[in-house]
């Protein structure tokens, strides 16, 4: 039985649901980070297989891309989780609603 | 040297410039010396360049620099013999009048401001007269307004003064917006607002009906301008400015503007007989109205102001006539012996400690000789004696009118019979100022004016009194030097020898009647009580402003005032609240969707992705 790509992209489709599912459901803001990164790989998965299959570079490129862009992110986001916690003691999003129009 | 031609309008206005940014470091006299330095080398530009036009130079068009090429007009100058006479009485008549205001200002604390707005008028003024197009002409036409504003308001302290420019103002933008229309008819006919062109091609181009359009509308123009019936009302008021400024604008020059310009459009009105008609009843009827108002004054320069409507009415009845050369050789005399009158004029009320009341002057010939010689020269001179210069240009404008015939006698007739009233209101003026018993104050000090005052009359009186003989029935000099700038005009002379003869006799008879009258209500003794009747309308200038108080300023104001109060509270506001209203409306219930929750919004996200995805696949026909 080979791997063909379709394996590839149906393992990213089913992570990025999972990622996106988590993103909604959960209430833990670290969770959701986690969840964020799930996506994020599982697209950087597309990339890769895509470069895979059609014998290009860019994909794998692209994919470096997404990963730094992910560690700036985290780091960003990571900060002010701390910064909220210290303040609040809690990692709820659901309690940080004061934009509320 | 005809390459530098554009100095003679750039001098002035950089002196315009220099004396209203650095006047007050200039200070007084320098800054009235810089003045007339800077009209002077213009005149002796003039002088020299119009010198070759006696030998029959050509006409010279003189570019400057490109402005707006694709409808002709480009800032090119036109130097022909009529501009070349224009130019000179500018810069001559004006530059005379400089150096008398050097004295006449005196102690004013603004007095390089003056200057400098005098250099501007200048400036403007030989834009106009010298532009080689339209659009150019038009600049120069709204500068001369611009500066006349300036200058009728120049002691805008005083509300008579500031209300009087803004009626000056107000009243040639009337003017202003008939030109205007013309000259976008003429664009529209011709693509070109070109003198050169418009005018060659007048014939071929124009219908009667649009001809006409278009001279109406300029001669709508040329009333505001030249305060002829019915915009004349501006001027009496624009007495409100310093003397010298009357001379310069409000007599010698920028009230000519409207002859000048009929002169130089005479292409086109010699197309339209129904508008040269209506101009010259216009200029008759006006010639006869505002003779009338001037025998009723008592404010010495509201007769000479209400004198100056009248002149402007022959010069405008004779480019009517199409007697171009009898009206610009009105212009230019009536130019020299107006300033005259007007400058004498200043130097008594100067003398006089600004009284102008003529019922409070009298018996001033012993205090003040040379204004009085002076002003004796032109008020023969305007009252049309031989051999003075008034005498010439009046009579050929009768002349024309008599040789014209028909319709055009009656003109005559209304000439002869201004020419009567002409003589006795400035034998009036003669009599009540220097004539007869002292009527002033106890505590004025008549003296005679200084000579930079004095000087400028001599000189004017010299050409008042002998400027006339350059263009005589025996010798029509100014006839020939104008020629090539009206070859292509068929012009109206006065008849032979005998007719013109026989006409100035009549004319001279009825001018010696108009004196004597006046010597006879007058001269002996008892002066008689002007009040009462016709003597009260005079004064009020027979209701007119009443009369366009009420019918135009009251309806418009209360347009404007429904315009703000109603249209712009209810409508204008109302429309702007309005979208305030509705922008709120729409926020208020948008605002719902800003829950304040994060995963509300990656909801969001999610939910329009999906959606983006969806339509994509449903165009691409994947189901």
């Amino acid at each position: 039985m080979t791997v063909t790509i379709g394996w590839y992209m149906s393992l990213a489709a089913v992570l990025f649901a999972i990622g996106a599912a988590g993103v909604l459901t959960r209430r833990n803001a670290l969770v959701m980070f986690m969840s964020v990164e799930l996506m994020l790989n599982s697209v950087n998965l597309t990339f890769i297989a895509a470069a895979k299959e059609l014998g290009l570079v860019e994909g794998q490129v692209a994919a470096l891309f997404v990963m730094v862009v992910a560690a700036a992110e985290v780091t960003i986001g990571l900060a002010i989780l701390v910064a909220v916690f210290r303040r609040r003691a809690s990692a709820n999003v659901d309690e940080l609603s004061e934009l509320k129009g | 040297m005809i390459d530098y031609l554009w100095l003679l309008i750039a001098l002035p206005l950089l002196g315009a410039l220099t004396l209203i940014v650095l006047g007050k470091r200039i200070g007084e006299p320098a800054s009235g010396w810089l003045a007339s330095t800077l009209v002077a080398i213009p005149f002796i530009m003039a002088v020299i360049l119009a010198v070759p036009f006696a030998g029959g130079a050509e006409t010279e068009h003189v570019y400057v620099f490109s402005w707006i090429p694709v409808i002709g007009a480009n800032a090119s100058l036109l130097w022909d013999p009529l501009s070349a006479l224009m130019a000179l009485i500018v810069t001559g008549v004006g530059g005379l009048i400089h150096i008398y205001s050097i004295g006449y200002m005196h102690g004013d604390d603004r007095y390089p401001r003056f200057f400098g707005y005098m250099n501007l008028f200048i400036g403007s003024m030989l834009t106009l007269v010298l532009a080689d197009n339209f659009a150019l002409m038009f600049v120069g036409w709204e500068l001369v307004g611009l500066s006349s504003y300036l200058l009728i308001s120049f002691w805008f302290s005083k509300p008579s003064a500031a209300a009087a420019g803004k009626k000056a103002f107000i009243v040639n933008r009337i003017g202003d917006w008939g030109f205007l229309v013309a000259l976008m008819m003429i664009f529209a006919a011709f693509g070109t607002l070109d003198f050169a062109i418009v005018f060659a091609r007048a014939g071929g181009v124009l219908s009667v009906g649009m001809a006409t359009a278009i001279t109406l509308m300029l001669f709508v123009g040329a009333t505001g301008k030249s305060a002829q019936l019915p915009l004349y009302v501006w001027l009496p008021d624009a007495m409100e400015g310093p003397t010298p400024v009357s001379a310069l604008i409000h007599a010698a020059t920028m009230v000519t503007a409207g002859v000048y310009m009929i002169a130089r459009t005479a292409a086109l009105f010699e197309l339209a007989p129904v508008s040269l008609a209506v101009v010259a009843t216009v200029g008759a009827l006006t010639a006869l109205f505002a003779a009338t108002l001037a025998v009723g004054q008592r404010d010495i320069k509201k007769v000479l102001a209400y004198s100056t409507i009248s002149q402007l009415g022959y010069m405008i009845m004779a480019v009517g006539l199409t007697a171009l050369t009898a009206g610009i050789f009105h212009l230019m005399t009536h130019a020299f012996f107006k300033a005259l009158l007007f400058l004498a004029a200043g130097s008594v009320i100067h003398a006089m400690s600004s009284e102008q009341d003529m019922w409070k002057m009298g018996g001033l010939r012993k205090y003040m000789p040379t204004t009085f010689v002076t002003m004796v020269i032109a008020w023969l001179a305007i009252s049309g004696v031989f051999p003075l210069s008034g005498f010439w240009s009046k009579d050929e404008i009768l002349g024309a009118a008599f040789a014209k015939g028909g319709w055009f006698i009656g003109l005559w007739a209304i000439g002869v019979i201004t020419a009567l009233i002409t003589a006795f209101y400035m034998t009036r003026l003669i009599i009540l100022t220097f004539f007869g018993e002292k009527r002033w104050d106890p505590d004025a000090h008549p003296h005679e004016s200084p000579s930079t005052m004095t000087i400028p009359l001599m000189v004017l009186a010299f050409f008042a009194a002998v400027i006339g003989l350059w263009n005589t029935p025996v010798r029509l000099g100014l006839e020939h030097f104008l020629e090539p700038a009206f070859e292509n005009v068929t012009q109206v002379h006065a008849l032979g020898n005998l007719t013109v003869t026989a006409l100035a006799l009549i004319s001279l008879a009825v001018v010696t009647v108009g004196i004597l009258l006046a010597y006879h209500r007058y001269g002996r003794g008892e002066l008689p009580a002007e009040d009462g009747g016709y003597w009260a309308a005079a004064l009020d200038g027979y209701g007119v402003d009443d009369l366009y108080g009420k019918v135009i300023v009251a309806p418009g104001k209360a347009a404007a005032t429904w315009l703000a109060m109603i249209f712009d509270v209810r409508v204008v506001d109302g429309i702007v609240n309005g979208l305030a209203v509705v922008t709120k409306a729409f926020g208020s219930s948008l605002r719902v969707l800003q829950t304040g929750w994060v995963r509300s919004y990656g909801a969001g996200i999610v939910a329009g992705s999906l959606g983006v995805i969806l339509w994509l696949l449903l165009r691409g026909g994947a189901f």
